[in-house]
């Protein structure tokens, strides 16, 4: 059976959400990719170079430019009879236009997956990632949204066929205003082989340059909690747990971070966790594999000053 | 212009879960309740809106069995006039909430509804965006800011790589992020006037909703416990650790 899946992309980059969901995709059916956008043509070639896609749809409009749920849904549903699964990244993007399909197909959509079991059944994480859920889908078409981390990006190689898809009529529900985009030299967090992470503990957002000095030593990306988060420390987009990114590098280091569960959940999936801390009853030592119980301001400048990193 | 709210009443955020043993779901008996925090954050922002008169009225609604009653309580004593109950016994899937919530919209003909962008019971994130889209209407998700302006909406919302800004015609179905605002600490007083506040339990029926017409999408065939970390080890100094992320774990 054929699968559907929803690139994400900027119109002249694609987002590497887009590879993990296809690798999903294969263990589903034949994957089509649909990439829609403005002036996004170098996506759509980008798409049809990569392992296991069987055919790129590509829609250029000037309002599918900012990739609005309500203009990308009815192209979706237009496509939607020819294919079983549904597939988008469970980021924001996906987050916010998949339910929006799978309503007006009058389908269940099925949030997050970390596993597929079958064609219609599907393991996912609830309660903060406490409890993992295995959901049999009951009708015949799954909008599904896919958790990335769990997947692995799927590679080049492949040489499909992109094939021009008529555009829609605006919707005009909702227009792009502007954004304010995080910009950095650092690695992106969401795919980050390593990432440091500084919590409340930091105190400021001038204290926060410590986290930042040892993210670059490390050549790592930078994370933070909630409370880091609402301090203002550093962007929203930093923060990591239950409802923010979820993250899963080979290096987590979590500094100043108490380990509340909400915290936990977006990176208990990490290979090896640091915990520095100087209340030796966090939380975060419960999922740490090097825990160290130490004043932040003293170890992690020292880490990073250390000759022992190159 | 009315505002509906809906919410949920879910397993209180620092509360530990268990997992039953039998698998059929999360233990929630004994369990500490709240309302689900990020519609307490939607409630917060429709009472400052009717506050500030741009809205007329906010009205709370949950589909869920008495228990809920309180939640709607504290929706009552944050400042919301009214409150409706759809009773209904079993928990209903995020389309089936969608389905539902869009007939009391209609009946109760609302411009705006404000609610939470997910559940922390379920961290479904779907029924604002199936809402909006049943009703046709324009979506501001994950929203950290809003200013109605006439008949328009500018929201701005948190995306993956920082934030953006929209502007929705209304009406429109807005969900919440953590940093719209920090929902007020409900004084006594307010407590008890919210219990002389309407609170009307209602039925499908009520609303033209047969019961036949809610459907599952989904089940669920067993519910887990993730697998746990195994345990670490406490290091002594930033050198120990260096030496052991360098020559045991390989990371760096
Ligand atoms: C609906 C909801 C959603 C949420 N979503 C998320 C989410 O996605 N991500 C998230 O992170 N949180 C989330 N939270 C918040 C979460 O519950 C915690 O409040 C938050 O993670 C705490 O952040 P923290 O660990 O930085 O702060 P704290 O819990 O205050 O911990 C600070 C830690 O720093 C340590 N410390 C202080 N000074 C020093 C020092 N000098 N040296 C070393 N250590 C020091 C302290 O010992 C403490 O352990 C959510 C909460 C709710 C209700």
């Amino acid at each position: 059976m054929s699968v559907l899946i929803i690139a994400e992309h900027n119109n002249s980059e694609l987002n590497s959400s887009t590879l993990n969901t296809i690798t999903a995709g294969t263990e589903l059916g034949d994957v089509d990719v649909l990439v829609a956008g403005e002036n996004c043509a170098d996506v759509a070639n980008a798409v049809a170079a990569i392992n296991g896609v069987n055919k790129v749809l590509h829609a250029d409009a000037s309002h599918y430019g900012h990739h609005l749920a309500e203009e990308l849904t009815p192209l979706i549903l237009g496509l939607a009879e020819n294919y079983e699964h549904i597939l988008a990244p469970a980021t924001n993007f996906g987050k916010n236009l998949a339910p929006r399909v799978a309503a007006l197909l009058d389908v269940a959509q099925i949030s997050d997956i970390t596993e597929i079991v079958s064609s219609n059944t599907f393991i996912r994480p609830i309660y903060a990632g406490n409890a993992l859920a295995t959901v049999q889908a009951l009708h015949a078409k799954k909008v599904i949204t896919i958790r990335t981390v769990s997947f692995e990006a799927a590679s080049e190689g492949g040489s499909a066929g992109v094939e021009s898809i008529s555009a829609g009529e605006q919707v005009g529900l909702s227009s792009f205003e502007g954004q304010e985009l995080t910009v950095s030299e650092r690695p992106d967090l969401a795919t980050a082989k390593t990432v440091v992470s500084g919590g409340r503990g930091l105190g400021s957002k001038e204290n926060f340059a410590i986290i930042e000095a040892l993210a670059d030593k490390l050549g790592a990306a930078v994370g933070a909690s909630r409370a880091a988060v609402d301090a203002g420390y550093i962007t929203n987009d930093k923060q990591v747990g239950q409802t923010g990114v979820v993250v899963a590098p080979d290096l987590y280091i979590a500094v100043g971070i108490s380990g509340a569960a909400q915290h936990i959940a977006g990176m208990k999936d990490s290979k090896v966790i640091v915990a520095i801390n100087k209340d030796p009853e966090a939380a975060i030592f419960n999922f740490a594999d090097y825990g160290l119980v130490a004043d932040l301001f003293d170890t992690v400048p020292e880490m990073t000053n250390s000759t022992k990193i190159s | 212009m009315k505002i509906i709210v809906p919410i949920k009443r879910v397993v209180d955020p620092y509360v530990s879960i268990r997992v039953k043993s039998d698998e059929t779901g999360v233990d929630t008996g004994g369990v500490k309740m709240s309302m689900n925090p990020f519609d307490e954050i939607a409630v917060e922002e429709a009472v400052q809106l009717l506050e500030a008169g741009t809205a007329t009225e906010v009205i709370a609604v949950t589909i869920a069995d008495s228990s809920s009653d309180e939640t709607l309580r504290s929706a009552l004593a944050i400042g919301a006039d009214r409150a409706i109950r759809i009773n209904c016994e079993t928990p209903l899937q995020p389309l089936s909430i969608a389905k539902v919530l869009k007939n009391i919209v209609e009946a109760e003909g609302a411009g705006l509804v404000i609610m939470g962008k997910q559940a922390i019971d379920n961290d479904n994130n779907q029924t604002g965006q199936m809402l909006s889209a049943l009703l046709g209407w324009s979506q501001g998700t994950f929203i950290s800011e809003q200013t109605i302006d006439g008949d328009t909406v500018k929201v701005t919302r948190e995306i993956d790589n920082g934030l953006e800004t929209l502007t929705l015609k209304l009406p429109a179905v807005l969900t919440t992020d953590l940093r719209l605002n920090e929902p007020r600490y409900i004084k006594l007083p307010n407590m008890m006037k919210a219990k002389k506040k309407p609170l009307d339990t209602k039925n499908f029926a009520d609303y033209g909703i047969a019961d036949d017409a809610i459907t599952a999408g989904f089940t669920v065939q067993k519910v887990q416990e993730p697998p746990t970390r195994k345990a670490g080890i406490i290091v002594d100094s930033v050198a120990e650790l260096i030496e052991k992320l360098r020559d045991e774990a390989n990371v760096i």
